[in-house]
């Protein structure tokens, strides 16, 4: 994530360098998305016209193409933003048992962030880690053989307010 | 005095750094630097055996040796106590790597490379036959490189396992000033990691073979389609592209050739559904990813309307082996129409997961059990998921069947990209049965019916029937649904769901009734 201001006319002037740069490759869209999430680590309603206008697409198009990947979001995440794999082979070590734990210890579901703000929770379907499952990203950070213990003592490292995990 | 420092090799894959590879060559380095040690770290790929990661291999006269697990805890002391200097004596000691049984037991024709060079280093990649299938094919015509693959047998290794040659042959054959080669590395089946292996750790040979496959085609334009889930494998394969741009193996007049091709990877977004070659090319042209219609096949009419090989990772990487040794050569591994060899994953409870790549033939269980070694809990194995989440459930009465694509489409299953997940006792296979409709719900690219609602109805079915809702009535509106889903979806992700979902039906009907459901089932922590 970049350290771009949060003013929205910082963020026009951003997307407007973004575009100009990358729009004649062939099939911007999702680069210019890509590089936009990278900055602000979302992708603010807001924009969807002035992307829409640079590339000669409707906003409708723009929006179905955020809202179609699930990695594109619409508003910030938290601090951190921790990834658990619910596939199968994370599933046959423990992984649903794992879900449930790291959703009580931070107090929040799946796609949502907890309340200090520091942790956004998403299930993720695979991290190709899956010789040492169950399998959690934190940034582009993975972690292998992830059972509840481990789950905190990440947690706890992470934090920069006093959380008091369970 | 500048003696020469020996070598100490130290994965940079994700998985070897996922158990803290990355840690453990930081403390190593500080070791170096601190005491002047005649030491040179050197970041090879994993050679997959996972279970010894983090693994360290030290070159000795006699050849490199290994050491594993060396865990962050555990690498203070190894430097301390200068293990290295008497490897041997060492307690993790496991000799010449080449020699451990689980290496040493494959037949690695695609993996030859792979754990073995640095990635990202071009004369260790050509001092390992790198480049040399290149070669060979620039001095051939198009149709010879095209038939050589043809008569190779080998057949795409994304799952579907169509003809590569074949697919060549169409696009060498439609007329077209613009052709493109996609490389479709979207591995998104659990259990499967051999695609990202490749790219951490032998990104060249992707590479190769992609320039390859546009020499055969008339292309000059290619893309690798990564998941975003691969940060690693992104980082290197960007390293990789810009290398070989440096050093003329991609851009114009490729190794001083006439021919041209250039290349760029593009970032997925988080969906499944983008493994599937028609949405990916969707993707890449900067939409939806919803699923297209065949015809037109892509290699008549693929990415921006244009002929377009679409081959997976391991088809591409397996390309360059075949130009080298020959065709001959690669047919003479596997059996029946399987020719050549298929990286498998052990995943899941599995205790030594790892990557075995064997000729076609082999059975299931030899790979469950000479490699896989029983499960990681140590309880009894009881289903394994083999092909991805489409894939099914097979029960132990199936793992004698051949690893082989026909003779696991005779027992209803697929063998996929060659992923084996393994659960044991405590599964409840209607939980496995219920997250496979699940998950096509929430892959669903939505435009069939059946695969978009059907899968949200088939989840409420399982629901029913375990709750003893009318289980006789709802097993049969499930097996309707199935059936409407696998015969109405335009894709195999409609068309394949109720793979795993009827395999668990039938062969752990027991899961599924209220009596012996879940609760009589053995519990994880027992």
């Amino acid at each position: 994530m970049g350290l771009a201001s949060n003013s929205p006319l910082e963020h026009e002037k951003l997307v407007e360098g973004i575009i100009k740069e990358l729009q004649d490759l062939p099939g911007a869209l999702l680069p210019i998305l890509h590089r936009l999430q990278d900055e602000l680590g979302f992708i603010p309603p807001a924009l969807l016209p002035v992307i829409a206008t640079g590339l000669n697409l409707s906003r409708a198009e723009v929006h179905g193409v955020v809202s179609f990947y699930h990695y594109f979001r619409s508003s910030p995440p938290g601090r951190n933003t921790i990834q658990i794999c619910r596939a199968e082979s994370c599933q046959a070590m423990g992984s649903r048992a794992l879900e449930a734990h790291a959703q009580r210890a931070l107090r929040c579901k799946f796609n949502q962030t907890s309340a200090d703000g520091e942790f956004t929770l998403l299930a993720v379907y695979c991290l190709g880690n899956c010789a040492c499952s169950p399998a959690v990203r934190v940034g582009d950070e993975i972690y292998g053989h992830v059972d509840a213990a481990k789950f905190d003592s990440l947690v706890a490292a992470l934090s920069t307010s006093e959380v008091e995990v369970k | 005095m500048t003696a020469a420092l020996t070598k100490i090799y130290i994965p940079r894959d994700t998985t070897a750094c996922s158990l803290g590879a990355d840690r453990v060559a930081a403390v190593i380095q500080r070791h170096i630097e601190k005491n002047h040690l005649p030491l040179e770290i050197v970041r090879n790929g994993s050679r997959g055996l996972y279970w010894l990661e983090p693994m360290l291999e030290l070159e000795t006269e006699q050849g490199r040796v290994a050491c594993g697990p060396i865990t962050p805890d555990q690498v203070d002391e190894f430097m301390a106590a200068a293990s290295w200097r008497n490897i041997d004596k060492h307690p993790l000691y496991l000799g010449l790597t080449e020699d451990i049984d689980y290496l040493k037991r494959q037949q690695r024709l695609t993996f030859a490379r792979v754990g073995v060079i640095a990635p990202t280093c071009l004369e260790d990649y050509c001092q390992h036959g790198g480049f040399a299938g290149l070669r060979t094919a620039l001095a051939m015509k198009p149709q010879a490189i095209v038939s050589c693959i043809t008569d190779s047998g080998l057949r795409g290794r994304g799952g579907a396992a169509f003809p590569t040659g074949i697919k060549w042959q169409t696009v060498l054959d439609t007329a077209s000033a613009q052709k493109y080669i996609v490389c479709n590395a979207d591995e998104g089946d659990s259990g499967t990691y051999s695609d990202r292996m490749i790219m951490e750790s032998d990104p060249f040979s992707l590479l190769e073979g992609m320039i390859i496959a546009a020499l055969a085609v008339g292309a000059d334009r290619g893309y690798i389609y990564l998941r975003e889930e691969y940060p690693l494998a992104e980082e290197v394969l960007n390293r990789a592209i810009e290398v070989a741009y440096a050093n003329g193996y991609l851009g114009g007049a490729i190794a001083g050739s006439k021919f041209s091709f250039d290349l760029e990877l593009r970032l997925g977004a988080g969906a499944y559904i983008c493994g599937e070659e028609t949405s990916m090319l969707e993707s890449l042209e900067g939409k939806r990813g919803e699923v297209r219609s065949k015809p037109p096949l892509p290699a008549i009419s693929g990415l921006f309307g244009q002929p377009t090989v679409v081959n997976n990772v391991i088809s591409l990487a397996t390309v360059p082996i075949i130009l080298a040794r020959g065709a001959e050569h690669y047919q003479r591994y596997g059996a029946g129409r399987c020719r050549g060899t298929l990286p498998f994953q052990l995943a899941g409870n599995i205790k030594y997961a790892g990557l075995v790549e064997l000729a076609f033939g082999y059975s299931l269980r030899d790979l469950l059990e000479d490699f896989g070694g029983g499960t990681r809990s140590g309880r009894p194995m009881r289903a394994v998921q083999v092909g991805g989440p489409l894939g099914a459930y097979l029960p132990e009465s199936q793992w004698d069947t051949a690893l082989d694509y026909e003779a696991f489409i005779e027992i209803d299953a697929v063998l996929g990209h060659g992923g084996v997940v393994a659960f044991d006792d405590t599964v409840d296979m209607s939980e496995q049965a219920r997250f496979s409709m699940e998950f096509c719900a929430i892959e669903s690219c939505g435009k069939c019916t059946p695969c978009r609602i059907g899968s949200v109805r088939g989840v409420e079915l399982i629901d029913k029937i375990c709750a003893g809702k009318a289980p006789a009535q709802n097993s049969i509106l499930l097996e309707d649904l199935c059936y409407t889903m696998a015969n109405a979806s335009l894709c195999a992700m409609g068309g394949m769901t109720p793979i795993p979902v009827r395999s668990a039906l039938e062969h752990f009907a027991e899961d599924f009734e209220v009596a012996t459901g879940p609760a009589s089932r053995p519990s994880p922590q027992a």
